[in-house]
């Protein structure tokens, strides 16, 4: 009878992490999943074009990783996307003037966004916008910029 | 002159005859196939009335999916962490090239939810329980304790058939789901742990390319598919053994050769089927 007893334990001991690994597929692995940004606070930055930056992208200064993208919008009336940083709370002094960007790492790499702080004397706090920020670079763009320049560069005399 | 002709008829005969067993036999071998393909077919519909059978008395199936299921979590989970370190390592080497390293966790989460972790899992479900389900049927129709129950009055599909096949087919997908997660995080232990990727870009990168409907949930498809065929297959193999010791030797062995076809075999259909548009 105990044997049964410990069978019977194993077995719904069996179903429960089959179940739970069901889980973990769905809300850890697919696109399924949320972030919960514990001990972090957040700050709000508006960009032309983020270009591929997700949610969950690293947010880094200096190229130390301080945060994460944690949300991404599109306003509709500025005709800008506004990207919500969580910043972990132990980088909590960035100036009022910093400036993000985005960048890529590497050629094919993950966009992520630098920060690059400024002079000034006021902190950015929970709930801060970041007033200066520079887009995403766009490859297509920066060819179709390069090829236009030297089609002008060849009609020339 | 006339004996010399005999002589060449007499080969002639003996060239045909040869030619005409071969036929022969090419035409037993047919029928045999083909007659174990009905009876394999027949077997399964013969399972399928038995399972509601089985419902009635949960009690013979928890006992079998314990000797399939959580014995064959060990094998299951050790192969999975080590496939997943495998892919990463594997992968990290030909992405770093590119600078594409970001993107690990995408090939290491794709590679196994769709299409390593219900294959490997079919293959090792094939090998550590379809032989042990087999090797036991089979044994027991060598001892005579099928036609035992069948004498009283017991029907041995409904009593010892029908509830292992259930079991090997609920627990194939838990195992399948279960080589996936640990695989995903073996891949993360190397990648982010042991070759430093970023943590974030790891997870994020995935997310953002694993889809749970088209690579999850197909992936989960896969698996209940393979059990059943490897559950069936099993099983099969078991009751329609030649019940000698040389016999259940053959059909154990035929059990896993002829699962581990189906379950590479179906995956090719299945794959063509979700991923091929």
């Amino acid at each position: 009878m105990k044997q049964t007893k410990t069978m019977e334990l194993m077995v719904g001991m069996l179903i429960a992490a089959g179940i739970a690994a069901l889980f973990v597929l769905a809300m850890k692995v697919s696109n399924l999943g949320t972030f919960s940004a514990a001990n972090s606070y957040t700050l709000t930055a508006r960009f032309e074009n983020i270009g591929g930056l997700k949610v969950r992208s690293p947010v880094t200064a200096g190229g130390v990783l301080v945060g994460r993208v944690s949300s991404i919008d599109y306003d509709n009336k500025r005709y800008e996307a506004v990207v919500a940083i969580g910043m972990d709370k132990a980088y909590d002094r960035f100036p009022d003037d910093t400036v993000a960007s985005i960048y890529t790492a590497g050629l094919l790499g993950e966009q992520y966004i630098a920060l690059d702080p400024g002079g000034s004397e006021e902190f950015l706090t929970d709930g801060s916008v970041i007033e200066f920020t520079a887009p995403a670079l766009v490859l297509e763009k920066l060819i179709g910029k390069f090829l236009l320049n030297s089609a002008e560069k060849g009609s020339g005399p | 002159m006339a004996l010399s002709r005999s002589i060449t008829l007499r080969r002639i005969i003996r060239k045909t005859c040869w030619m005409l067993e071969l036929i022969r036999g090419l035409g037993r071998s047919g029928f045999g196939f083909f007659e174990t393909l009905g009876r394999f077919n027949l077997f399964l519909l013969k399972i399928l009335v038995g399972i509601p059978a089985v419902l009635v008395r949960p009690r013979l199936l928890i006992a079998q999916l314990f000797s399939v299921g959580v014995l064959s979590l060990p094998i299951i989970v050790v192969s999975g962490v080590f496939v997943g370190m495998v892919l990463a390592l594997q992968g990290y080497n030909t992405l770093v090239d590119f600078g594409a390293e970001e993107s690990l966790g995408v090939v290491v989460a794709l590679s196994i939810v769709r299409e390593l972790g219900p294959v490997v899992t079919g293959l090792l479900f094939a090998g550590r329980a379809g032989s042990a389900l087999t090797a036991e049927i089979g044994l027991m129709k060598a001892t005579e304790q099928l036609a035992g129950m069948e004498m009283m009055a017991v029907d041995p599909i409904h009593r010892v058939i029908a509830p292992r096949f259930l079991a090997g087919f609920i627990s194939m997908p838990l195992l399948a789901a279960m080589f996936s997660a640990v695989g995903i995080y073996g891949g993360y232990f190397v990648g982010v742990g042991l070759l430093g990727v970023d943590e974030g870009a790891y997870w994020s990168q995935m997310q953002s390319k694993v889809d749970l409907y088209n690579d999850v949930f197909n992936g989960v498809i896969k698996s209940v598919v393979f059990g059943f065929v490897a559950t069936w297959i099993a099983v099969f193999e078991g009751y329609d053994t030649v019940p000698t010791s040389e016999g259940v030797g053959r059909s154990t062995t035929r059990s896993v050769v002829y699962a581990a076809f189906a379950v590479l075999g179906l995956d090719f259909v299945l794959t063509a089927l979700m991923f091929g548009d």
